[in-house]
């Protein structure tokens, strides 16, 4: 049996304890009509050794293998060293839960306490929490949060930029929509790729709690963002940015925008050392200023002594926690993502600020390199003129589908089609480069385009 | 008892008020309270000039295993709030009905603290409860 | 120490750094000012810390661990390694279909077997944990009224007993919550929910095995009663690891719910996440699940979006949530298969059985001493904070020094001073003989020595910590401390 320990006598010894006849017996609370009818559970094949699993999940994996990656649009493939999840994946971190019995969990505790630190430090902000589920829903989080913080501000709209990800806006949407908060879309400069300040004019909406700032925006352009930042201050609304955390180790830091630094910091930590998975499990940040910190949803840990005035480490701020406040929760989230902070804290600490700078520096030149080979061919020609940080939107004289598929007979998943998500960029893709391809990763891709 | 004096009235939901002449009348929790609730570390406080009518919330009190709102025992506009707590919510656990009140009230009607538990009917209320 | 204070200036992993020009033509205004403060540590210096830090943890793997409401089973190493296939971390969430067969083929298989098990035709991965699900399975519910244009409906009812994240999911989805109390044996108050059901009613949020450890035998009645008054089921999976493949949440008459598969399906904990939380649910609310969905059509498989689902309740994530996470559950479910996953439910309840027996015996005093124990039972020293002076939360404490995590304390509130105890079936006659003993020690020590409970842990890191402090002083980001002036006196 399956992960199950007990010898015959074992059961018949706890049976004789318990006083019951068989283990079907224990189950005698149950009515009988509402049992499981035979042959209920049929389609569900029998159970496989650890040796047959393993066989028919790698074959699996096997279809998913492919080349050379260019896709981006909100996950990343960057380097991880190997210690990352060597380390991470000890059993102790593994397998632990929640620290409730802080004197029991001082290892993820303080872990915690420090990738805190790490966060609200790259985003110079003064507070981080332990993490949410992913940066969609941590900027779902962002926007309840700053819609609740404004006592004084009584509007349920909040500004949103055009060039935010559309399955971060879906995400946003469902989230928030029933209570009651309306997001307005800024509509983007089809020239520029960015919000600027005609894009405001026609916004016709002059109180809203907050503003939603992409950097860099989903079509891998930077935004003006103290230009946004001081407009949205000047209104008396909250700043949210959301920010790619490799970028900020070259672009400025939410904690700097404007005159005063943006409010609210959030985004997909995925690109800190978490493998692209098909998605998840990833984590979203979400970092804030200290005027907010008790709006802040999440677990929080803080450092404090023990009886002895020695330094520990322990869950607070807990009654804002749904455990304790129930319906009157900042949120009824209950579990961060530990274990992909756990990674993320140990990928920080070896690469240090310097290696993070490295990694955006590394894939930023990739991308005016990918920029500059890509659109000397003819038929190929940027859509946006706006600078950009590791991703860029390319239109084609093809049809897309063509490209893509002889990229993929090469060995290349060439990026993002732009349609899927944009209808009136049909043949645009949205490319992206990190510092794991090389030059002639670039030229391959190129070559490729020429010939077609 | 001490900790019940007898010059306040009280309400079912354990906030003290006590009459300051003018209209005016001075809200806090109980020593009853603050003990079931052990260390505080946050309080919520309502805006000064903010209208509100007895039974509604007013704020919250934290600690660190309970949260609780307090409630405003009367009607009224509220005059004053101790900033002061901000900093040092342990006031309310050290001094509940001096240093650690909470709030002010300009009574909408005078006679509503009429209506409020004295102290022997709070006492027989918390003996009951326990 | 902490990682910034073992750190020293300039101190890099040169290697894991890539080679890059330091120069870039963006303008001065976009970019970065100062650097961050982060750790400057050799790659052996990280290592050696996380590896000392994670020694400072209880986990499954070195410690009895029962946690009730939790299910902390044994996560097997082989589910994690296969996980860990390279080709499965490096495929991108929006790599073309073509060149997602593999990963796509065992999410669609993954969401059959769920169906199959809950009694339900519907499922959506999508939720990336157990309140993410509660808020997909409320929504849909709202989505499900609104469709039909039943806009009155604004309440939601909720047990006294339910989990905290139940009353706060609901309100996130608009509703005010109803308490429903819950009666002296431990099932819900019939007369109460006859008071609070009406036209307003939207629907009843329910665990069964309820949170108290014992089966809600009146659940067929409630869910015709809920049902006739217009309102809808939601069942919190969170306890479904008491009942998988004995009694079926669709066959009880819930209309949607959630699984939580970090505990049922034995994902690991992580630390507190990732965990995963697919909703089913029955055909009346298939419309509104949460997308994306996997589909088979001829063999091949795709994914659902918005455009083929638009009553949908939408995207809970940027892609299809804790990915890797559901791989972990379809291995495992792959691995218990059909005979498996009843098992799972049989000895787990042994198990509890077993242990709750023990403790009476041992004088123990059981909250419901007339229940059967479902996956996990309560037992409340309510007379001990009198007798002794001794709290559940210094048992809980003393228990980490006999090598045992401590069980949920105070949580069900319901219950005064009471420890949810929940072994799991992976756990073997002896480790559970060895927590029995534990808790007759402790049970001698009040009696004798109870300061030893009161001053406990004395072998954990750290002896008890205030949490006082740590709520009044917050410190939640690590600040280096001025260095300290130095006063030069002038003679």
């Amino acid at each position: 049996m399956p992960y199950i320990p007990h010898t015959d006598d074992d059961v018949n010894t706890l049976l004789e304890t318990i006083g019951a006849a068989n283990i079907e017996a224990l189950f005698d609370e149950i009515p009988a009509a509402l049992r499981v009818k035979a042959g209920s559970l049929e389609p569900i094949a029998a159970g496989m050794s650890e040796m047959e699993i393993t066989r028919l999940l790698s074959e699996r994996a096997a279809l998913d293998k492919r080349g050379v990656c260019f896709i981006g649009a909100g996950a990343y493939e960057h380097h991880i060293p190997a210690a990352v999840w060597e380390v991470a994946s000890r059993g102790e971190f593994l397998t632990a839960y929640t620290p409730y019995q802080a004197e029991a969990s001082q290892g993820t505790l303080q872990l915690l306490y420090e990738y805190q630190t790490m966060m609200a430090n790259l985003m110079g902000m003064e507070v981080s929490n332990a993490s949410l589920y992913d940066g969609a829903s941590a900027l779902a989080e962002a926007v309840l949060m700053a819609v609740r913080s404004q006592r004084h501000n009584a509007s349920r709209h909040v500004l949103c930029a055009g060039t935010l990800h559309p399955y971060y806006r879906e995400t946003v949407q469902s989230i928030v929509n029933a209570q009651g908060i309306q997001l307005i879309e800024i509509p983007f400069c089809k020239k520029a790729g960015t919000i600027t300040s005609d894009c405001l004019k026609s916004i016709g909406c002059d109180e809203f709690a907050a503003i939603l700032i992409p950097q860099p925006n989903f079509f891998g352009a930077i935004e003006d963002v103290d230009f946004l930042t001081r407009f949205a201050h000047a209104k008396g609304a909250l700043v949210i940015a959301l920010v790619n955390p490799i970028a900020m180790a070259l672009l400025k830091e939410p904690g700097q925008w404007g005159d005063t630094g943006a409010d609210i910091a959030c985004g997909s930590g995925q690109p800190l050392g978490i493998p692209l998975a098909s998605g998840g499990p990833y984590y979203g940040f979400l970092c804030c200023k200290q005027a907010l910190v008790r709006q802040l949803p999440g677990r929080l840990i803080g450092r404090t002594t023990d009886k002895d005035g020695k330094t520990g480490y322990a869950l607070t701020l807990q009654a804002r926690e749904q455990h304790i406040r129930r319906s009157k929760a900042t949120s009824n989230i209950c579990t961060n993502q530990g274990l992909a902070v756990t990674a993320s804290a140990i990928h920080m600490s070896i690469l240090g600020f310097d290696g993070l700078r490295n990694v955006a520096l590394a894939s930023h030149e990739h991308n005016q390199l990918l920029i500059k080979t890509l659109t000397a061919i003819p038929g190929v020609k940027r859509v946006f003129e706006t600078p950009t940080f590791h991703e860029v939107v390319l239109h084609f004289d093809k049809p897309i589908k063509t490209a893509l598929n002889a990229l993929s007979q090469a060995g290349v998943q060439g990026g993002f089609p732009l349609g899927n998500t944009h209808a009136e960029y049909e043949n645009c893709l949205l490319i992206c480069t990190t510092e794991m391809q090389t030059a002639g990763d670039i030229q391959h891709y190129a070559d490729v385009i020429s010939s077609l | 008892m001490s900790e019940i004096p007898a010059d306040l009235k009280y309400t079912d939901s354990h906030e003290w008020v006590r009459d300051e002449g003018n209209g005016v009348c001075t809200v806090g929790i109980t020593f009853h309270a603050q003990h079931l609730l052990g260390d505080l570390v946050f309080v919520e406080l309502p805006d000064v000039k903010k209208a509100l009518t007895a039974g509604e919330e007013a704020g919250v009190v934290e600690s660190v295993k309970a949260a609780s709102d307090v409630y405003s025992p009367v009607t009224g506009t509220i005059t004053a709030i101790n900033e002061t707590l901000a900093s040092t919510p342990e006031l309310i656990n050290e001094d509940p009905y001096i240093d650690g009140w909470l709030f002010k009230v300009k009574l909408e009607d005078e006679d509503e603290l009429e209506s409020l538990l004295n102290a022997e009917e709070y006492a027989e209320k918390i003996t009951e409860e326990d | 120490m902490n990682i910034f204070e073992k750190s020293t200036p300039h101190r890099r992993a040169l290697m894991q750094a890539p080679r890059a020009s330091l120069k870039t033509a963006l303008p001065a205004a976009l970019l970065r000012q100062t650097p961050a403060q982060l750790p400057e540590v050799s790659e052996l210096q990280a290592v050696r810390h996380y590896t000392q830090l994670s020694q400072r943890n209880f986990s499954i793997d070195t410690h009895f661990y029962p946690l009730g409401s939790c299910t902390m089973k044994y996560n097997p190493r082989g589910v994690h390694k296969i996980a860990m296939l390279p080709d499965f971390l490096r495929r991108h969430p929006l790599a073309p279909l073509h060149e997602s067969q593999g990963i796509l083929q065992c999410l669609y298989e993954l969401q059959e077997i769920l169906k199959t098990v809950t009694g339900m035709s519907g499922v959506s991965l999508a939720p990336m944990a157990g309140a993410q699900g509660e808020f997909a399975g409320v929504a849909m519910i709202r989505a499900y009224h609104q469709a039909r244009g039943d806009f009155a409906r604004d309440e939601f009812l909720v047990p006294d007993a339910a989990h905290g994240t139940n009353p706060a999911s609901a309100v996130m989805c608009g509703y005010k919550v109803r308490e429903i109390p819950t009666k002296a044996d431990g099932d819900l108050d019939l007369n109460a929910l006859d008071a609070a059901l009406s036209s307003k009613t939207a629907g009843i949020m329910l665990t069964n095995p309820s949170t108290l450890g014992v089966f809600e035998k009146q659940i067929a009645l409630i869910a015709k009663k809920v049902h006739e008054a217009g309102g809808l089921l939601y069942y919190d999976g969170a306890n479904l690891n008491a009942i998988l493949g004995k009694v079926r949440p669709g066959d009880m008459g819930f209309d949607v719910m959630h699984l939580n598969l970090h505990k049922t399906f034995a994902t690991p904990h992580g630390g507190g996440g990732p965990g995963s939380g697919p909703v089913a649910c029955n055909d009346r609310l298939k419309p509104y699940l949460p997308v994306p969905i996997v589909d088979e059509k001829d063999g091949d498989y795709y994914l659902l979006d918005k455009s083929h689902l638009p009553h949908s309740m939408g995207r809970l994530s940027a892609f299809l949530g804790n990915t890797a996470i559901l791989l972990r559950a379809y291995i495992y479910s792959r691995i218990l298969g059909r005979e498996g996953m009843i098992r799972a439910a049989e000895f787990a309840t042994l198990n509890a059985n077993y242990l709750m027996h023990r403790l009476q015996k041992a004088g123990f005093e059981l909250a419901y001493p007339k229940r059967r124990a479902s996956h996990e039972f309560i037992i409340t020293l309510k007379t001990w904070p009198k007798q002794y002076g001794v709290s559940a939360m210094d048992v809980a404490k003393r228990l980490l020094d006999y090598g045992c995590h401590a069980p949920t304390t105070y949580f069900p509130l319901l219950v005064p001073e009471c420890l949810l105890i929940e072994p799991t079936e992976t756990e073997s006659k002896e480790a559970l003989d060895q927590f029995v003993e534990a808790m007759i020690a402790i049970q001698k020590e009040a009696k004798t020595s109870p300061d030893i409970i009161l001053n406990a842990p004395h072998t954990q890191p750290v002896r008890r910590l205030d949490d006082v402090k740590a709520a009044r002083q917050l410190d939640l980001v690590w600040r280096k401390a001025k260095p300290a002036e130095i006063h030069t006196e002038k003679v």
